[in-house]
């Protein structure tokens, strides 16, 4: 993995630790401008301490950051607003970034609420707020977007609807993607490369390669790897611009 | 003018008001109000350097603060207990002490009560200048950490991961609220500040939809308080903190009204 002009953050062997446990350990991966890295794994598994210690929250980490941008969105997997907070959707666009009411606008188009630009954050849904959460971290025009399960909550065809977005934003933007996702099929159908974690890197590399690999199976389970069998049988393949079918 | 003590006095509110108006909302907002009370309890011991060593009293009252407020960092990082208990350990310790300097120091007298709970007749054209320049310098430099202050008040990991320093907006704002005490603690007394910080803000947050309002109306119910509580004062002849802090209360019991109208509005 030597870096090049295209990286936007890169850990090695990064780890950190919490009361003498740690939470994660002997992770590396590298993010690239355009691409998307998705990290999954069971329940502290360590999946989101690893998106906070590539954004430099936890500061007292094992290993190694090099990170190439400062322009980050960041949407993170809990957030609650303090009620003694007066807060609506336009003030919370413009927390970290001042912005014109035309990006505001164009942000909460894309995530679809922007309806609720005037509404108080307290009293949004919970696919609501999220849409918020997403609008806000792409309003910035970012390098490097950080979503640790940016869909919870977030009706069914709303959440394919995100995806495509997400999806649309890496291309459009150019900026690269550190996704942290429960939804294996989203999963398998966006992501450049995937790292699945258990506390420790279990197994990474392209989606395909990953589903193949037996201690995602065993982590995941039978299930989980049909999923994405079926996934590979009907795409196992790309159109040419001639419209021929290449094989991947 | 200013040759009349009550001009002077309502001069040095107005000054006071415009200040504690945007720093109440954080304390509300952060959850500081005991924060802001272990600092004024150790207004004390600084106004008691201040006539030991013949020091100007609000640069002494911001130093004992500030150290105080070190102090708690540090015990937050070095220690299991909880944060109120060593907000009250170092409140109470800090005033006993205070208290016990004030024993040894005979050779002055002291009006513990304008201590306390504030005294207009005291306040001089120097305090003044302290007042007015020193708020102005504090108004200024909670403008320019507004913006990470404002974030991490909201979300301490978003305003971290998107690079604005929360960390420094924090240790910066503290130095705000240990100057706020400094040099309100003449018009207030050192019991009332934090309720001239919290009430003005409790009673903007019952009225205000969005952050920019919440702090403009803080701002004007601080300036309605001293301005009431000050007339007041001098009608009926009490101490002119309580006076303030009483008319910041009658406002915030105002504010209520609204409330019950919007709720009654909804349903």
């Amino acid at each position: 993995m030597a870096s090049n002009s295209n990286t936007l953050v890169k850990l090695k062997n990064a780890g950190y630790q919490q009361n003498d446990k740690w939470l994660v350990k002997g992770v590396s991966l590298e993010v690239e401008k355009g691409k998307i890295v998705t990290l999954i794994g069971p329940n502290g598994s360590g999946k989101s301490t690893t998106a906070k210690i590539a954004l430099g929250i936890y500061k007292k980490f094992d290993g190694e950051v090099e990170k190439y941008t400062n322009k980050i969105g960041y949407v993170p997997q809990k957030v609650s607003i303090d009620w003694t907070l007066p807060l609506r959707v336009r003030d919370f666009m413009v927390l970290t970034e001042s912005l014109k009411e035309e990006a505001i606008d164009e942000a909460l188009s894309l995530t679809g609420v922007v309806h609720l630009k005037h509404k108080n954050l307290g009293n949004l849904s919970g696919g609501e707020f999220q849409r918020v959460l997403l609008a806000r971290a792409i309003s910035k025009k970012p390098e490097l977007l950080v979503l640790d399960e940016p869909v919870q909550g977030v009706d069914f065809t709303g959440e394919i609807a995100l995806y495509e977005l997400i999806k649309k934003i890496s291309e459009e933007l150019n900026c690269g993607i550190l996704l942290i996702s429960h939804d294996l099929h989203t999963v398998m159908s966006a992501t450049d490369h995937v790292v699945c974690l258990n506390g420790h890197v279990c197994c990474s590399g392209s989606p395909s390669d990953v589903a193949k690999n037996n201690e995602y199976k065993a982590l995941f389970g039978e299930q989980a790897a049909q999923t994405l069998s079926i996934y590979e049988h009907k795409h196992d393949h790309v159109h040419s611009h001639e419209g021929e079918i290449k094989k991947n | 003018m200013f040759d009349d003590f009550f001009i002077r006095a309502l001069v040095a509110g107005i000054g006071v008001a415009f200040v504690t108006g945007p720093l109440g909302c954080f304390v509300v907002w952060r959850r500081l109000s005991y924060f802001g009370d272990t600092l004024a309890h150790s207004a004390l011991l600084g106004v008691t350097m201040a006539y030991s060593f013949e020091f100007n009293i609000a640069i002494s009252v911001f130093i004992i603060s500030s150290v105080i407020a070190l102090i708690l960092i540090q015990l937050q990082r070095k220690t299991n207990l909880p944060g109120d208990a060593l907000l009250g350990l170092l409140a109470h310790s800090s005033l006993a002490v205070g208290l016990v300097v004030i024993g040894f120091l005979t050779f002055i007298r002291f009006d513990i009560m304008g201590l306390l709970f504030g005294d207009i007749l005291a306040v001089t054209v120097n305090d003044l200048i302290i007042i007015w320049a020193g708020g102005a310098l504090i108004l200024l430099v909670l403008k320019l950490i507004w913006k990470p202050l404002f974030a991490s008040t909201v979300n301490y990991e978003l305003a971290e991961a998107e690079g604005l320093n929360p960390d420094r907006a924090k240790a910066i704002f503290t130095i705000l609220m240990a100057a706020i005490i400094a040099i309100s603690i003449k018009m207030v007394g050192l019991l009332l500040i934090t309720g001239m910080l919290i009430i003005p803000a409790a009673m903007a947050r019952n009225i205000s939809d969005n952050p920019q309002k919440m702090v403009l109306f803080s701002i004007i119910g601080g300036l309605l308080s001293v301005v009431i509580g000050l007339f007041s004062s001098l009608e009926f002849n009490t101490a002119s903190g309580p006076s303030i802090i009483t008319a910041a209360l009658f406002l915030f019991i105002l504010s209520l009204l609204k409330i019950k109208q919007s709720i009654q509005l909804k349903n």
